[in-house]
């Protein structure tokens, strides 16, 4: 079948997950604020400075960290260089296009990216090899493999993860391979809404009926460092402090069980 | 190929830098039905290289122009992870890749019954998680087994290996230091009932005997390889002596 | 007699001895020799050796019950999607409505799910379907569930014994299409309780006594 026939949802279907969300049900029996199981591989290719597989329920999501000396910006000639990527690979759902990044993936590296650069997560500013000549210049490269819901999450989870265990590989200009300066770990939650209750952790199915949808990354101190607001409706001022409730309060168990930092 | 260097690809007991026989494979893993959405999937690692591959189809060809009223289209995609290799690739597909493509797809369609799905696409999507020389054959390898797990209509499996020559020596199985320094490369890919070639290219310098060599070596390789497919997905299967119900 | 063959797992490629049974489904023959097209279970069916495929897509066979999800709209007929390799059409006149100029999206939309049959697949797989049969509707209410099309079979049981212990006990409304699309119709934690059940059969489909199994774990969700 098309493409565009995955993308359109069984009606009943529609109806029924706002019924049972009325209800205080969710479709695979979670409570309104439970995380769908989070399994982390670090290190998944060795080979890369940084690696890291996120199983999040169902979605797949591997995120690579490469390190390579580059040019600084101009106006930042002492300060090293991050950048993210992402691919909605056709693999990961038949509603996926071959091609240059669309919107969904251009927002999705965008996102992710903004979690942790307003964080801090990384001293930029000790990236640097030679002032305004040389600096490291870090890599995110997201490559979504299977689509069962909740891509910012997974993507973000999986690059703080992948940037935990990266190094940065000063052998190549004669000095001692370091891991990565960190100074702090955000962690991005998204609630969605379906009718008017707001679920975290949307899998596929409440996330093709959800009417919006909010990410808040947090970091280990409880403060807000960055959110998105997405698809086409509204959310309420209460919710959007539920969704950062949330974000503190699965960040917190996330940073300590998963993570384990 | 690379440049001949002064590295000595073998040493003076005979084995490679990676402690192999002239003859001998790298370790090969094979998992079946490792992705939940697409409708057949195989990941492999062969030596360094993790590919995971995925099917869609049969499935209506969009855009229209390119259906075939006849069969179905083979397309194949090959892909590298920006982060599979030593220097970060850049996203999206170069002309390696869509080379690749094409001789992956073209050796695929050689098995596949494609008459039986006029107007449809069998897309298989190929991705090099980490690259380590022979990502081409490994994609293709895992990309059978994908197919099978689809429940494509297959004439037989495909299977293959490349060999080469390395110090003078034809050897079976580059690793990534003897594709990059060594002095020919032949990645090959057969249907093991019939022996025929799917796939075949070659750069570098050889003689006819080398050739001969390399091509027999890769074809014995092939038909142990084609056996790591088969236990690959009869894994999934175990204990259907049982009662089947309800037919 | 030919069980020397039967529940045989077989791979494409492999070689098939037919022990004087006619060649059927998943077989094809190259010089005087038969062999497997899809990785499967060889059965024998009135003469006729089949391989039955483990896993793939839906391919539809006249007469089968399908749940299709309606994705377009013609001036005479209704295109769904039946989850199988091509569409399926449905025309005003294999339905129990009159066209009387109306609309045929105020019949039924564009996302509307149906219960409805293969009728008739053309040469060139065309697939059109029809309304006009018992038990065939419009599903409203209720929710829907995929499942491997490969496992339908075993989800229903020797004369629907699996499907029916399902229904009993959780007391669940079940519609079963073949192209793997299940309809369930219940309060939500016994749709979940099926759920659950439906994920666990196609799981250990290939194995013994899971009729037993499948009726021990839902009385223990009773």
């Amino acid at each position: 079948m098309s493409k565009s026939s995955d993308e359109i949802v069984y009606g009943l279907k529609r109806e029924y997950l706002e019924k049972i969300s009325s209800q205080g049900s969710r479709i695979d029996g979670r409570k309104f604020d439970e995380v769908r199981n989070l399994v982390v591989t670090p290190n998944f290719v060795p080979r890369a400075e940084g690696s890291a597989e996120v199983r999040l329920g169902d979605t797949r999501v591997l995120v690579g960290v490469k390190i390579e000396q580059g040019e600084p910006f101009p106006d930042t000639p002492n300060s090293g260089i991050l950048t993210t990527n992402a691919e909605l690979l056709p693999m990961a759902s038949p509603t996926f296009e071959s091609g240059p990044p669309n919107e969904d993936s251009i927002e999705l590296a965008r996102v992710v990216d903004r979690g942790i650069r307003e964080s801090k997560m990384i001293d930029l500013d000790s990236l640097v090899i030679e002032e305004g000549k040389k600096v490291w210049v870090v890599f995110i490269d997201i490559h979504v493999l299977d689509y069962d819901g909740n891509l910012i999450d997974a993507a973000s989870i999986g690059a703080v993860a992948a940037l935990l265990e990266a190094k940065v590989p000063a052998s190549k200009i004669g000095r001692e391979d370091i891991p990565l300066p960190i100074r702090h770990i955000p962690i991005m939650i998204t609630s969605a809404k379906i009718g008017s209750s707001l679920v975290v952790d949307p899998c596929l199915e409440e996330e093709e009926v959800a009417s919006a949808r909010i990410s808040v990354a947090t970091n280990e101190e409880g403060n807000v460092v960055a959110m998105q607001k997405g698809l086409a409706g509204s959310i309420t001022e209460e919710e959007l402090f539920l969704a950062i409730e949330s974000s503190i309060k699965a960040g917190k168990d996330i940073r300590k069980r998963v993570l384990r930092k | 190929m690379g440049t001949q260097s002064s590295m000595k690809l073998i040493n003076e007991e005979g084995l490679r830098i990676d402690g192999r026989k002239f003859n001998e494979l790298r370790p090969i893993r094979i998992e079946v039905g490792v992705l939940n959405r697409a409708d057949g999937s195989a990941y492999i690692e062969w030596g360094g290289n993790k590919v995971l591959v995925a099917v869609y189809g049969p499935r209506e060809a969009f855009p229209k122009h390119t259906q075939n009223p006849s069969r179905a289209i083979i397309n194949a995609r090959y892909n590298m992870a920006a982060f599979s290799v030593d220097e970060r690739k850049r996203p999206g597909p170069d002309r390696r890749a869509v080379e690749i493509s094409k001789v992956i797809g073209e050796a695929l369609e050689c098995a596949v019954f494609t008459e039986q799905f006029p107007r449809t696409s069998i897309d298989v999507y190929i991705e090099v998680l980490q690259a380590d020389a022979g990502t081409r054959i490994a994609g293709l390898t895992a990309a059978s087994v994908a197919l099978v797990d689809a429940g494509i209509p297959m004439k037989d499996m495909v299977v293959g290996c490349a060999s080469g020559k390395i110090d003078g020596k034809v050897v079976l199985d580059l690793n990534k230091e003897e594709d990059n320094f060594g002095e020919a490369d032949l990645p090959i890919a057969i249907i093991p009932r019939t022996n025929e070639i799917v796939l075949l290219q070659m750069d570098g310098n050889m003689t006819k005997d080398e050739l001969s060599e390399a091509i027999g070596m890769s074809k014995k390789a092939a038909l142990y390889i084609s056996n790591l497919q088969k236990e690959a997905l009869l894994a999934k299967y175990k204990g259907q002596e049982s009662e089947k119900e309800g037919e | 007699m030919y069980l020397d063959i039967e529940r045989k797992v077989v791979l494409p490629g492999q070689e098939i001895d037919l022990g004087g049974q006619k060649q059927g489904n998943g077989i094809y023959h190259e010089n005087g020799k038969y062999y497997a097209y899809q990785m499967g279970i060889i059965q024998t069916y009135n003469n006729y050796a089949n391989v039955i495929p483990l896993s793939g897509k839906y391919y539809p066979v006249r007469n089968d019950r399908v749940i299709g999800k309606v994705i377009d709209i013609a001036p005479s007929f209704w295109i769904m999607d039946i989850r199988g390799p091509y569409p399926g059409f449905l025309h005003i006149n294999d339905t129990p409505w009159k066209n009387v100029d109306e609309d045929l999206n105020k019949i039924l939309g564009v996302g509307d799910t149906v219960f409805l049959k293969v009728n008739e697949i053309t040469e060139s797989r065309q697939i059109w379907l029809s309304l006009k049969d018992a038990g065939l509707r419009k599903l409203e209410g209720g929710h829907i569930v995929m499942v491997q099309p490969t496992k339908v079979s075993r989800i229903i049981g020797k004369a629907g014994s699996m499907v029916n212990t399902i229904k009993e006990i959780t007391g669940v409304k079940i519609q079963l299409g073949q192209n793997g699309v299940v309809w369930l119709d219940g309060p939500a934690d016994k749709v979940l309780v099926v759920r659950k059940i439906l994920r666990f059969i196609e799981k250990e489909a290939h194995t013994s006594g899971l009729t037993d199994r499948v009726k021990k774990i839902l009385e223990e969700s009773r």
